[in-house]
């Protein structure tokens, strides 16, 4: 019983991690929207999620996650870290689109937060299991 | 804790947006002068936006990007526009010239008017960053409360 759900909130505390890694990610591309040259950068957060929850270390999961794996591109600069193609065209090389992040962020907001209330419901489990029969 | 790096990427680009305000302010207050103190007439101001990774620890270092570095932004330099200035045939001006020409500051109202339109949309935006991140660590923070 312990165990399991020990597993459960291993795993969603690694999901945690994974949303708040990104969240810094995806701010930093909406600060530099008009940073001449900038490549708006992202990953891929179903891999990032398995490289971290199959590696079931703690305190190396989430290294791994974002940085271990390679990518084709760039695979000295940021391994693990993707850069988005522009979607349009423009002089200074930026590739931030706007729509696109702050639709990435709210999304990836609800989400952290849809997170948060799956680890709060596992450690409100495990108390509820702790209690004695007569206090509940 | 890497979302508490958020506030220190979105506080920059505020910080820097806001320096690009103040640009757009003063090139719009000096649209229509003749001559600055240095006897030249006004150029148009533009910052120049530079991203900046504030590390670990460090902020603002130029190390080799770790992953757990935020891309905060800066302005690196302020450039002036060497457009020719406006010039306008005006005998009766006191400061014309030979020709009876002023020569007014390069400034583009219309230009300067986007500018500030883009800059205070990329202000609301990192504004908006900071008030998810912070409702976002404050609901981590009662995590496991009632």
């Amino acid at each position: 019983m312990i165990a399991s759900l020990d597993a459960t909130l291993d795993f969603q505390g690694q999901a945690l991690l994974l949303r708040a890694e990104r969240q810094r990610l995806i701010a930093g591309n909406i600060a530099n929207a008009d940073t001449p040259g900038y490549q708006a950068r992202d990953f891929d957060f179903a891999r990032a999620l398995r490289a971290a929850s199959g590696a079931a270390r703690v305190g190396e999961g989430i290294a791994e996650g974002v940085t271990g794996s390679a990518d084709a591109r760039h695979p000295t600069l940021h391994p693990g870290l993707r850069y988005a193609l522009p979607a349009q065209t423009n002089l200074d090389r930026n590739s931030v689109d706007m729509d696109r992040e702050r639709a990435a962020f709210a999304d990836n907001a609800v989400k952290y937060e849809a997170t948060l209330r799956f680890v709060g419901a596992g450690v409100r489990t495990a108390l509820e299991a702790m209690k004695a029969p007569n206090q509940a | 804790m890497s979302m508490l790096r958020i506030f220190d990427v979105a506080g920059s680009a505020v910080s820097a947006q806001s320096q690009r305000l103040n640009v757009v302010a003063s090139n719009l207050a000096n649209a229509d002068t003749v001559a600055g103190p240095d006897g030249q007439p006004y150029k148009a101001r533009q910052v120049v936006f530079q991203t900046v990774l504030l590390g670990p620890g460090q902020r603002g270092a130029d190390a080799a990007d770790p992953a757990g570095a935020g891309a905060g932004v800066r302005v690196s330099t302020l450039t002036e526009s060497q457009a020719p200035g406006r010039r306008v045939h005006d005998p009766k001006h006191p400061a014309a010239d030979a020709d009876g020409y002023v020569t007014y500051s390069n400034v583009s109202p219309v230009e300067e008017m986007v500018n500030m339109i883009s800059a205070s949309r990329s202000y609301q935006n990192n504004i908006e960053v900071m008030t998810t991140a912070k409702s976002l660590l404050l609901k981590t923070l009662q995590l496991g409360q009632g």
